[in-house]
């Protein structure tokens, strides 16, 4: 383990940047959102940013191929700007968890090669929390959230930052900021650890659990009648889909720009009424089945196509964002009991 | 809009086809001159024109939208153009509520007795418009590679 | 801070229910946290004395709901109104939009509703439990311990700026009637007005470049009721999902905001329910404003059966042009 002084962060940061482009989250006037580091850029403290960090790996719209037509030939162009190498710093444990609920989806055959390119190409440098909020369910999935992965992980003091490079990107990386870090201990880490860990036992979904779902639950749950309840007063807007870290769904279009057409994609919301339409019509009609379709592929089909891997990773962000504050915590407490989930 | 290296507005003027367009055939008629990077789209009048008709303009790289319409009074619908004028005070208002630069749009009233008056609001409307240079501020970049 | 209890309107639902006026009452839900109020649906007393919640944190305006829940049955659906909601109500009624009939309203009393945003910005996060006394919030925090605000300090933009305490429609009041406020509520209008074209965009250009596509604000306006969007129109070639160079955001803004001018009542759920906290209201108060400005003044549902000015004309309305040059005067 290395650590450096708090006062040295930002020449770290100037280091990482010199030969890759730098995310980390900023405070805005409405919470942290990731930014690119500069001279004079601070980082934030807040838990979490507002938009997941999934957009670095799957970005929400995203051009893939562009088509120019002169006569009678058309030339077919990979417009593709997934070449960069970047890093973002400072992803929570739980958003970490959530490139490896898409690299399964992107990763298995056959390969996303836009979401492989930007994965090959981006060092994830994560952040340990030390200050969980009421939102916060990532123990529900076995998260842990005071020992994050990703390529190197770090901890924040009052006074020094640490880090341990957990992959061999990771460790290249750390050669690089060598001289500006020193080999430590980890007693500081180690207290962190021990007084973050007494803290996420006293938060309020602390003892949520998500035993009762899993692979082989759809009979169980799929005919539930509480989903008639539970959705009722669902929108139908696409909020906790974008803002969540592990939706994964997408839209293919074509763009006529006048000279050409450009084939993009963009996220797409399963609580849409035009998601999955098709020749005859959508097959999911009603915002019951819309609604029901977001749950069960998290806790239920996701983990049985995925060893029992849930595709949530309780960072909280649909609990404080949906306009009618319906999320899956009310979901796994309704369908699973109220004291179980 | 560059063309041949130099820029020139790209002007998309909606006109309803009972005065206006008649007012453009009449300037032609006449052999008044307009520019020839006003391009007009007829409409069976001017209240067919719905907001986002020109803001589509503006995405595919319009510089000024102007539309032209029946004075009051004497729309071919007997109201139409009494619809259009509020909704173009209102949406030109907000344009440039958002910062869009008022000079790129604008509302005129030409029958089909006044090709004069019609060559002669393109070519201040079109040199108004090329005083503010390319728009920038309701551009899509998509359209523009 | 609110001076009508939850007490108070579960035992008037659960008469209503009782004496069988209304088979089922549309209302505020409690959460998991003090302050996540999910709007539901109470068939009997029974849940309405254990879930069923009026306080600081129910904001969302129900009559929006109407529109769906007056075709479900013929019996009565009892649904609580807060002012401004009840000026949303007699725009869909103005528009024919749900069966009165089907409905028994009863207007509340509302004392401004909190934020949650600012109260985590006043405490910090990590809220573990809210109360209210008088004036004061007491929030009990995971860090700091319990702590007293002022609940004016952390009221939502557009209580604070409140323009009616009056409800404009209902079948019954509770509490005392209310009086239209004069209210301050196009300063930040103003302030946007006053700037320069330059200055004007750069702020629009922070604002909406935020925006994540959601359509949340459209899916919360009680004016935005279309059976089909035209954003949801595969035919109509706007791109609703994408985000793209922000002129899609920003087509997207102007057309939602021109979709509901004139009939936009100002109730600022838009605003509330922005996962990016955009100050969407804003382009509806533009609007307002406008409308006002150039002709007269006209508040939304105020009364039922009002002809909306973009549906109306009259033959001395100022030109475009006469519009723009108004706007550079200020």
């Amino acid at each position: 383990m290395r650590k450096c002084s708090i006062n040295d962060l930002n020449s770290v940061f100037e280091k990482i940047s010199q030969s890759a482009v730098l995310y980390i989250p900023v405070d805005g006037e409405n919470g942290a959102d990731y930014k690119i580091w500069e001279k004079g850029v601070e980082l934030s403290n807040a838990l979490n940013t507002n938009k997941s960090p999934k957009n670095f790996f799957f970005p929400q719209s995203e051009d893939l191929v562009e088509f120019k037509t002169e006569g009678k030939d058309i030339e077919v162009i990979d417009i593709r700007d997934s070449k960069e190498d970047f890093v973002v710093f400072g992803v929570r444990a739980c958003d970490v968890k959530s490139f490896e609920v898409l690299d399964r989806v992107f990763l298995s055959e056959p390969v996303d090669s836009y979401y492989a390119d930007r994965r090959e190409h981006g060092v994830i440098i994560s952040m340990a929390c030390s200050r969980p909020v009421e939102t916060c369910f990532c123990q529900t999935f076995d998260i842990d959230a005071t020992n994050p992965l990703g390529d190197i992980a770090c901890w924040k003091t009052d006074d020094a930052v640490y880090f341990e490079a957990k992959t061999e990107k990771g460790q290249a990386l750390m050669d690089k900021i060598s001289d500006l870090t020193s080999e430590s201990d980890d007693k500081a880490v180690e207290e962190q650890k021990t007084k973050t860990t007494e803290i996420m036992k006293r938060l309020p979904l602390a003892d949520l659990k998500a035993d009762k779902f899993g692979a082989g639950k759809t009979e169980e749950f799929f005919n539930d009648p509480a989903w008639a309840e539970l959705s009722q007063s669902c929108l139908g807007c696409g909020t906790c889909t974008f803002v969540c870290p592990t939706c994964q769904c997408y839209d293919i279009k074509d763009y006529n720009t006048g000279k050409g057409v450009i084939r993009y994609r963009c996220w797409d919301s399963c609580m849409y009424s035009d998601f999955t339409r098709m020749a005859h019509g959508n097959s999911r009609n009603s915002q019951l089945e819309r609604f029901r379709q977001r749950f069960m592929h998290k806790l239920v089909y996701y983990p049985e196509n995925n060893e029992g891997l849930f595709s949530c990773v309780g960072c909280g962000r649909c609990l404080s964002k949906c306009p009618i504050s319906m999320n899956i915590v009310k979901v796994m407490k309704t369908l699973g009991g109220k004291n179980n989930g | 809009m560059q063309v041949n290296g130099e820029y020139k507005p790209l002007i998309v003027a909606f006109c309803c086809n009972w005065c206006s367009y008649a007012g453009a055939d009449l300037a032609g008629t006449n052999r008044s001159n307009y520019p020839d990077n006003v391009k007009i789209i007829k409409v069976p009048c001017s209240c067919r024109v719905n907001p986002m008709f020109i803001l589509r303009a503006f995405q595919r790289g319009a510089d000024g939208v102007i539309l032209c319409g029946c004075h009051p009074g004497d729309c071919h619908y007997t109201s139409g153009n009494y619809y259009t004028r509020r909704r173009m005070a209102l949406l030109f208002s907000m344009l440039n509520f958002l910062g869009i630069e008022k000079e790129r749009t604008r509302v005129e009233w030409v029958s089909a007795a006044e090709g004069a008056k019609f060559a002669a609001t393109m070519n201040e409307f079109t040199e108004a418009v090329a005083k503010l240079g390319e728009n920038k501020r309701l551009e899509d970049l998509r359209c523009k590679r | 801070m609110q001076k009508i209890t939850s007490e108070a309107l579960i035992n008037k639902a659960c008469e209503l229910l009782e004496n069988k006026t209304v088979n089922r009452v549309l209302g505020w839900k409690v959460g998991e946290f003090a302050y996540d109020i999910t709007p539901a649906l109470f068939t009997d007393c029974d849940s309405l004395k254990s879930d069923f919640v009026f306080g600081d944190f129910c904001g969302a305006n129900f009559s929006k709901y109407l529109v769906s829940e007056t075709r479900k049955s013929d019996e009565k659906v009892l649904v609580f109104l807060k002012p401004c909601d009840t000026y949303s109500f007699n725009q869909l009624l103005t528009e024919n939009r749900f069966n009165r009939e089907n409905v028994y309203a009863i207007g509340i009393p509302c004392e401004g509703m909190a934020d949650i945003s600012k109260i985590k910005a006043a405490v910090g996060d990590g809220i573990v439990g809210l109360s209210s006394e008088g004036d004061k919030i007491i929030v009990d925090t995971l860090y700091d311990g319990k702590q007293e605000i002022d609940a004016k300090s952390v009221m939502a933009e557009r209580c604070a700026v409140c323009k009616s305490k009056k409800c404009v429609a209902y079948d019954e009041l509770m509490g005392e009637e209310g009086e239209i406020v004069d209210s301050n509520r196009f300063d930040e209008v103003e302030k946007l007005e006053k700037m320069t074209e330059d200055e004007r965009y750069a702020f629009w250009q922070g604002e909406l470049s935020r925006c994540i596509r959601c359509n949340a604000c459209r899916d919360i306006c009680p004016a935005c009721t279309c059976e089909n969007c035209v954003f949801d129109n595969p035919e109509s070639s706007v791109q609703n999902k994408a985000i793209s160079d922000s002129f899609e955001e920003k087509m997207f803004h102007i057309i939602r905001a021109f979709h509901v001018a004139g009939r936009c009542t100002d109730c600022g759920e838009c605003s509330r329910v922005c996962p990016q906290n955009i100050p969407l209201h804003l382009l509806n108060r533009k609007f307002i404003k406008d409308i006002n400005d150039f002709y007269g003044e006209y508040q939304a549902g105020a009364e039922v059966g009002n002809r909306a000015p973009l549906v109306d004309y009259t033959l001395e309305d100022l030109e475009p042009g006469e519009a723009l040059e108004r706007g550079a005067e200020n």
